[in-house]
């Protein structure tokens, strides 16, 4: 294993939490730690959030700190850009990702360039919080993954932690970066299980991926509810003499490179899962950081599993849109064997 | 504003005519369907709740509470109107003549359920919020230049209305004079939201005046006030005399979805006052008791059709072909890329299926 690189600060005492109550001891943590801390979005407050991820947190901090909002993503956002030019740092809630489209010219052409276009006068301390994925049955839209949309977009950092610790020092370290993060939340792994986490303040680096698992024979890349399936792969593939190093890339941008590079130029292999599409999907901007970085190095060709180039379908087919350890493990064969 | 739109009823809670225009209009059969509707939307309703809490459905929005508001626009409608429903309406769907089944479909997660009979024109359900409020001016603003007199209504909630496709959709509608109903159910909620902090506003009607369109405020328990101001808001349309804003007052009972929890943000006891008070069904009751069209005998028998036609339907829906992994990728394109034909292909393949 690969020595985790967060740094805790202050705290000591650990408690076991899953991914969603780490989450919401990580903005309990800044609430209480930054006046200028705001939360706000569609039934955040006396409803505790529709996940329960702002539970308890109305109570704790009131409704001016802990905002229900009218229903209505563009304004969620655009009113948060204007608090955080005013000096606020606002948490938004979209309370799906498959719901943030109507919020997407405020962070497309206002969040990612309000610190460019004035040369650094303004900035948008803010962080945008999103459920997103499938896997859970839940009705219609509800279950986009569309990372790569604002991967693509300049101008915004995004992280998607698949674990209670990772989640907790992303949130904080999100809240306190300089920019505006998009904060990825894995609904299928919200409650899947439970890991020690620190009381108080630490944080994850933004920009650091972390080593799961060590191997030799292959390089397996994943982030969110991916990374579960992932290793459950490696493990299948591990009963077939097949060793897997697996990284949790924990931010899709900015992409760390160098933990790919490292692996892949060890392994000469690499599979990269993704739940989004296909085409245009943050796997092709990997297949291209290993281009750059260790392409004498490779062995075969990269494999991507990801969903289809397909809009994500009603429940009754979501399993067959999402990526499943058997693909993985088939994938991670073909390279083995090319 | 409250007084300048003031909530709008034909028949009170005791189920007596308030307006004697109405006296010649209100014929035995239209009560009697009126009731007949309602008790099997209802039907239908409790038992997705129910089917859904055994896990034989999806998650679910139940609608009980609103029927008033949803059986008697979607009577008003004619066949060859169209009807742009959210998750929550389908109700109005199923009165309107969309198969039971299929509505089962739809919960169950299978996409089938989206699909109207031939000859019906009705849009999927809209689940992102607020979405479908411009489809229906636009589909309104065909009907217009095709010269037809059909009409389009769009149903959404109080909490659609903070959406900008809300202002945006009234806004064409009303630029082109489109035949539009734009038929909102305040329900007093989005999801834990109560309407007063959705809003500074006094009324959703109000609202109208910014688009120079007429706006009814309505008892949207009192399935009289709904079926005749629709009906009144559509013959405009088809007239030409352009959309209209219909802010239907009422309740949901429930859950906003089964996945969600009331106690956390409400006294769940107003649900029961205004279930012994205001029920729509209530009170068609008490207007065919008045009227002396209340016949227990038809009351019995249509409880049974209903509930056997209701149990058919979740037979049929849980006999149903499996979903079909095809469906996948056939439907994005009428003809699919190249990258959607090889991810199908390798699909099959390695899931031991043939192509
Ligand atoms: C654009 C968008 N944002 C958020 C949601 C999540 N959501 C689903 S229903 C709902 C509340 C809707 O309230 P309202 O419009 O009053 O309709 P009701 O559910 O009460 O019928 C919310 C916030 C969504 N479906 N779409």
């Amino acid at each position: 294993m690969v020595m985790e690189r967060a740094v805790v600060k202050r705290s000591t005492k650990t408690i076991q939490l899953t991914m969603i109550q780490a989450i919401t001891d990580g903005l309990r943590t800044m609430l209480q730690e930054d006046e200028r801390v705001l939360v706000l979005g569609e039934d955040v407050g006396k409803n505790g959030g529709v996940f329960r991820a702002t539970e308890g947190l109305y109570e704790q901090f009131g409704e001016d700190r802990i905002i229900d909002t009218p229903l209505s993503e563009a304004g969620i956002i655009g009113a948060s850009i204007g608090m955080a030019v005013n000096g606020f740092k606002p948490v938004a809630e979209i309370q799906f990702l498959g719901f943030i489209y109507p919020a997407y010219e405020q962070i497309m052409t206002h969040v990612s360039r309000i610190r460019m276009r004035t040369m650094g006068k303004y900035s948008v301390p803010m962080v945008i919080r999103a459920p997103y994925g499938a896997g859970i049955r839940a009705p219609e839209v509800h279950s986009d993954s569309v990372e790569a949309l604002f991967t693509h977009m300049p101008g915004i950092k995004v992280v998607c932690p698949s674990s209670a610790y990772d989640a907790k020092g992303l949130m904080i370290a999100a809240i306190e970066d300089p920019d505006p993060v998009l904060f990825l939340e894995s609904m299928r792994i919200y409650r899947a299980s439970r890991e020690e986490v620190p009381e108080g303040k630490y944080t994850v680096e933004i920009g650091k991926g972390k080593k799961l698992l060590d191997g030799s024979d292959v390089t397996l890349i994943a982030w969110g509810a991916m990374v579960p399936v992932t290793m459950k792969a490696a493990e299948q593939a591990k009963t077939q003499g097949i060793n897997c190093d697996v990284i949790d890339l924990r931010t899709l941008y900015p992409i760390d490179k160098d933990i790919i590079a490292e692996s892949v130029q060890k392994t000469g292999r690499a599979v990269i899962v993704h739940e989004a599409h296909q085409t245009g999907g943050l796997g092709n901007d990997i297949v291209s950081i290993i281009n750059d970085t260790s392409f004498l190095y490779m062995k075969s060709p990269i494999e991507r599993v990801t969903g289809f180039d397909v809009p994500v379908p009603l429940f009754a087919l979501e399993d067959h849109y999402l990526p499943t350890p058997q693909r993985v493990l088939k994938a991670i064969e073909k390279v083995v064997n090319f | 504003m409250l007084a300048d739109f003031p909530i709008l009823q034909v028949v009170d809670e005791n189920g007596l005519l308030l307006h004697e225009q109405y006296k010649e209009k209100i014929t035995e059969e239209l009560v009697k369907s009126f009731y007949y509707h309602i008790v099997r939307i209802r039907t239908f309703d409790r038992k997705a709740v129910s089917l859904q809490r055994q896990g034989r459905l999806g998650t679910y929005a139940p609608f009980e509470g609103q029927e008033a508001s949803q059986v008697g626009s979607a009577l008003a409608l004619d066949k060859d109107d169209w009807i742009f429903p959210t998750y929550r309406d389908h109700g109005a769907t199923l009165t309107f003549g969309a198969g039971m089944m299929r509505t089962l479909l739809y919960w169950n997660g299978r996409v089938e359920g989206c699909v109207p009979d031939d000859g019906q024109k009705i849009f999927p359900p809209a689940v992102p919020i607020a979405t479908q409020i411009p489809h229906a001016a636009g589909a309104a603003m065909a009907e217009k230049r095709k010269g037809t007199k059909n009409a389009a209504i769009a149903y959404f909630g109080d909490g659609a209305t903070s959406e900008g496709d809300f202002h945006e959709g009234l806004n064409f509608a009303s630029v082109f004079q489109a035949p539009a109903v734009f038929f909102n159910q305040n329900n007093g909620f989005a999801i834990s939201v109560p309407v007063e902090k959705q809003m500074n506003s006094r009324t959703i009607a109000q609202k109208a005046l910014a688009y120079n369109m007429p706006g009814v405020r309505i008892d949207g328990n009192d399935v009289f006030a709904v079926y005749f101001n629709t009906l009144e808001a559509l013959n405009r349309g088809r007239n030409g005399g352009g959309p209209t804003l219909i802010e239907a007052v009422t309740y949901r009972y429930g859950a906003h979805t089964t996945a969600d929890d009331p106690f956390k943000y409400r006294d769940q006891s107003k649900s029961e006052t205004i279930r012994n008070t205001r029920d729509p069904l209530l009170r068609i009751e008490r207007y065919m008791k008045n009227n002396g069209f209340w016949d227990e005998n038809w009351v019995h028998k249509i409880t049974e059709e209903i509930s056997n036609e209701v149990d058919q339907a979740v037979k049929d829906m849980e006999n149903y072909p499996k979903a079909n992994v095809n469906d996948l990728f056939d439907h994005v394109f009428e003809r699919p890329t190249w990258t959607i034909a090889k991810q199908k292909e390798e699909y099959l393949r390695l899931s031991g299926r043939e192509a």
